[in-house]
């Protein structure tokens, strides 16, 4: 139980994917404009997570490792199929996410837009459950991990839409507007999360 | 007084857009505004009619730096001094001991300690003001503002968080970075989201490591060996504190080495109190964050652990050691990048007490938390404004609802 706290808390602060990664920065930038669709985004993500990691972490250990399947008599290495079965559940899970948002929440369907299909392709998402396979987590750890990486990720992105919000009054040089100034918004917030870096737990 | 104003009228058509120098006209208007007050008075409505403006709040601001800056000498050179006198050290090594030694290396007078202090301070903020300031001016040039005074106010808070020991080429390196980075990238004073006199500091932190740390020494005396009273506590708690020769009220008055600035948590106390009665800073930010960091601390001394010293450090030891005060009552009660609404700063606050504890206790990487502290509550002020702002909106919306 501990381990799991533990694991939890480091995820969300010291190995936060969008700050110390830099894991899915395409969606972490192009939505990180309102608030309002940053939260949405990050609650798809956490629940996206949430779902995708223990699912991938069902399949490696039931399907993919070796003699996994050594109870149908077979014994083979199925490891090689992994990159592309994860990539599979993750879209096939938004696929279901985006029609059940578009069924009982349209107005965060409409918000999000053509960016929750591009979940599928969100470097977050797959980052996290290849460090699941490379950290050989249980199930229950994959659990704790896609919750709280989610949780993480979804916190940076809030925190980024709230200071872009505060940053439309500030006047930046003509070069930098856009892309640039939020390049280097992002590496001052990483900055400011460097506070939990070397925090031993 | 006249003539000065003369001079200043005849030159004034010349930097104004179509004259022959337009392009120094942000160095005119620096000197010209800095003088005397500015001619422009609003225009159109609202009128508040009040004496205070920027230039107002940023110069006591600087002025309630005036005791930390004569502190700082004195206790750099006080602290340089005392280990000489251990050591049997004649006189100040480098270019300073052509000029430290004027007046003796006595610990015991206080003017041979503020002069010798004087060489490290002055040194370190005349190369924050001159680098500083040309970038300022260059960019103020560049881009068609004006130099704000704001300037002023980053340049001292800097150079007021740096340990005397730091060689002035990572000085001048930490403040380009800060006013670059952290300001001018964003259009200027007012305009930044993070503080920064504290990028800059930051930038060295993770730069320059072993200049920057805490863990060793900030005695300006080659050779000498210590530790800060932060980086004793990180291993053997209160004990080794005291172990070091520093009892609390040392600590509190400002007789422990440590950054310039920060030493003396009694002066801090009192420009800071200065500064809230006047209302510049906010004392809900500064109440926040005491509280903040004396629930935390009690927290932890509750829970206690075997291994970690920290853990029973008491809150009026964090208060006096390291950066704390002076982060609590000169850096997180910025205007700019704290929270902007009355009751998000008391959020603001506690979320800086409660960070800066977490990281002194739990985080063994990092001694001091102050710094890290503030800039990740910088980050996080503008959502607790939205917080603030659109359950005040809703509340609002419930209540116009109920009377329609």
């Amino acid at each position: 139980m501990d381990g799991l706290a533990t694991l939890f808390i480091r995820a969300i602060f010291i190995e936060n994917l969008a700050l110390s990664f830099f894991l899915g920065m395409c969606t972490f930038i192009a939505i990180s404009k309102k608030i309002e669709a940053a939260l949405g985004l990050g609650i798809a993500v956490i629940v996206v997570q949430a779902i995708t990691l223990p699912v991938n972490n069902l399949i490696l250990n039931g399907l993919l490792k070796p003699g996994a399947l050594s109870w149908m008599g077979i014994d083979a290495d199925l490891t090689f199929l992994g990159l592309i079965s994860y990539i599979g559940v993750i879209a096939a899970m938004v696929q279901i996410l985006e029609m059940f948002l578009d069924r009982f929440v349209p107005a965060l369907y409409a918000t999000l837009g053509v960016f929750l299909p591009l979940i599928t392709v969100n470097c977050a998402i797959l980052g996290g459950s290849l460090f699941m396979v490379e950290r050989d987590y249980t199930f229950a750890e994959s659990v704790t991990y896609g919750i709280s990486s989610g949780i993480g990720w979804a916190m940076a992105i809030v925190a980024l839409a709230g200071v872009r919000e505060k940053l439309k009054y500030a006047d930046v040089p003509e070069g930098l507007r856009g892309l640039g100034i939020t390049f280097i918004t992002v590496g001052l917030m990483s900055l400011g999360f460097m506070a939990f870096s070397g925090v031993q737990l | 007084m006249k003539a000065l104003r003369n001079i200043l009228d005849s030159i004034h058509p010349h930097v104004m857009p179509g004259g022959k120098h337009e392009k120094w006209y942000a160095l005119y208007e620096a000197v010209d505004t800095g003088l005397y007050s500015p001619p422009e008075t609003t225009g159109v409505a609202p009128h508040v009619r009040d004496g205070i403006d920027l230039k107002r709040v940023m110069g006591y601001v600087w002025m309630a730096t005036f005791p930390l800056m004569f502190w700082a000498c004195y206790n750099a050179g006080y602290q340089a001094n005392s280990a000489m006198a251990q050591m049997g050290i004649e006189s100040a090594a480098g270019w300073r001991g052509a000029f430290a030694g004027w007046f003796g290396y006595d610990h015991t007078s206080i003017f041979s300690n503020v002069w010798h202090g004087l060489w490290y301070f002055l040194p370190v903020y005349l190369t924050t003001f001159l680098v500083g300031g040309f970038i300022e001016v260059l960019f103020a040039t560049v881009r068609g503002h004006e130099v704000n005074e704001g300037f002023f106010v980053t340049s001292i808070l800097f150079s007021l968080t740096l340990p005397p020991t730091i060689p002035l080429p990572m000085v001048a390196i930490g403040i380009a970075f800060g006013v670059i980075i952290g300001k001018e990238v964003f259009g200027g004073t007012g305009k930044n989201f993070l503080n920064p006199a504290l990028v800059g500091r930051a930038f060295l932190f993770f730069a320059y490591p072993a200049a920057m740390s805490g863990n060793a020494v900030w005695v300006a005396v080659d050779g000498y060996t210590g530790a800060t009273a932060l980086g004793a506590a990180m291993t053997g708690g209160i004990a080794a504190i005291a172990e070091l020769g520093f009892s609390w009220s040392d600590a509190f008055l400002g007789f422990v080495p440590g950054s310039l600035g920060e030493t003396s948590t009694l002066l801090i106390l009192l420009s800071g109190a200065a500064l809230m009665a006047t209302g510049i800073a906010s004392w809900r930010i500064v109440a926040g964050v005491m509280v903040g960091m004396v629930l935390t601390s009690s927290l932890f001394n509750l829970i206690g652990s075997d291994s970690n010293p920290m853990f029973a450090m008491p809150w009026y030891w964090h208060l006096v050691v390291g950066g704390f005060a002076f982060g609590m009552m000169f850096m997180a009660t910025d205007p700019v990048t704290a929270s902007h609404t009355n009751s998000g700063r008391i959020a603001y606050g506690v979320l800086i007490g409660i960070m800066v504890v977490l990281v002194r206790v739990v985080n063994p990487a990092f001694p001091e938390g102050m710094m890290l502290a503030i800039l990740f509550a910088n980050i996080w002020a503008p959502m607790i404004d939205y917080v603030v702002i659109s359950r005040n909106t809703k509340r609002r919306m419930a209540r116009t609802a109920a009377t329609a």
